[in-house]
């Protein structure tokens, strides 16, 4: 009785932290605007990053080259991504209404991605340029 | 019988918590969060200890079987020294430490008391039930106390970065672990455990070391930014 209640709200608080843990990963992206160069290679049109790009983004970042040490961030995005995904699948019949949620997040991921990629776009730049003075 | 598995991720525990001992300590944040390098240190004890005595008395061996529980229980112990830090961190404008260490140490021997209560009631007192129970209980309190501490965190509007993904994914830890053995109480003989244990405790040495090296000392988040969803 009581390892069920415990692991009842075990649960539950794991839910709520990894939730939080995982927002307070992207948080720094949230307010992190796009670049025009940027938007114009992943072909964005409206304002907000959609999570069906996520996949795309992750094919453009590892055509990059790495600014240094962001690898981790991304599969660490990456990895949330695919749970809230794998919450989707599992929970979205019984929970309907949750569906909303779990699109803002997978498109918070999307965003912290885009963001990344803008990062190693500016980077590409100036890399070249560096090339070019020389 | 351990098999390449088994020795794959005591490895990669092993390494993973040298790994995060090495990077706080170049981080030069010793008196800061001597509690953490004091738990990872620890942790690599417990990993060479359980190593020789897989070797000396094997896997199966009742001797490993109480090693296990028992240091099990003390890293559970140095992880409340842990907490306690990070109470104190987040309390430190108010000047009540000392009142949460005594809170702290007092709940400590309460989860103790109980467990040993719990068991010596029991059909049968086996010692092995108690340490067994004494680990879930400690997991579970340890849960309820970084609950409370991410609470007011968020009712002080807490945003040291680094703070809050060290109290964040101590909770995810806790968590794990109060839930699966809370599962292997209820569940004893899944074959899963032997697997699933060594790979949960890979989680805080890997969560720490990229805090550590990636958020800068002076990286600032508004917790209102963590709790609500993506827009």
């Amino acid at each position: 009785m009581i390892a069920a209640l415990i692991l009842g709200i075990s649960i539950l608080t794991l839910l709520q932290f990894l939730v939080s843990y995982s927002r307070s990963l992207i948080a720094a992206s949230r307010g992190h605007e796009l670049s025009e160069q940027t938007r114009e290679i992943c072909g964005f049109s409206g304002q907000t990053v959609t999570p069906d790009q996520f996949e795309r983004l992750q094919q453009l970042i590892a055509l990059c080259p790495e600014p240094g040490g962001d690898s981790i961030e991304i599969r660490a995005v990456a990895l949330y991504f695919r749970l809230v995904g794998f919450a989707n699948l599992v929970l979205g019949w019984a929970f309907p209404s949750a569906a909303p949620w779990i699109e803002g997040e997978r498109g918070g991921c999307a965003h912290a991605a885009a963001v990344v990629l803008d990062r190693r776009i500016a980077y590409s730049r100036m890399m070249m340029a560096e090339q070019a003075n020389h | 019988m351990l098999g390449p598995v088994d020795y794959a991720l005591l490895f990669a525990g092993f390494a993973a918590h040298v790994l995060a001992l090495v990077c706080l300590l170049r981080k030069r944040i010793i008196a800061q969060h001597f509690t953490l390098i004091l738990y990872l240190g620890f942790s690599i004890a417990v990993g060479i200890g359980r190593c020789s005595i897989i070797k000396t008395a094997g896997f199966t061996s009742n001797a490993y079987l109480y090693f296990y529980f028992y240091s099990e229980a003390l890293t559970t112990i140095c992880l409340y020294f842990v907490l306690m830090t990070l109470y104190a961190h987040v309390f430190s404008e108010m000047g009540v430490s000392k009142h949460v260490r005594v809170g702290a140490m007092l709940l400590l021997a309460g989860t103790a008391g109980i467990s040993y209560h719990m068991v010596a009631t029991s059909s049968d007192r086996l010692i092995t039930h108690f340490v067994i129970e004494l680990g879930q209980n400690l997991y579970f309190v340890g849960v309820l106390l970084t609950y409370l501490l991410w609470g007011a965190m968020v009712k002080l509007r807490e945003n040291r970065t680094r703070l809050v993904q060290v109290v964040l994914s101590m909770g995810v830890y806790l968590s794990l672990f109060a839930g699966s053995y809370a599962l292997g109480n209820l569940y004893p003989d899944l074959p899963v455990w032997r697997y699933l244990y060594p790979v949960i405790n890979m989680w805080l040495p890997v969560s720490w070391t990229y805090t550590f090296l990636k958020v800068p000392e002076d990286a600032r988040i508004a917790t209102a930014r963590v709790l609500a969803p993506n827009r």
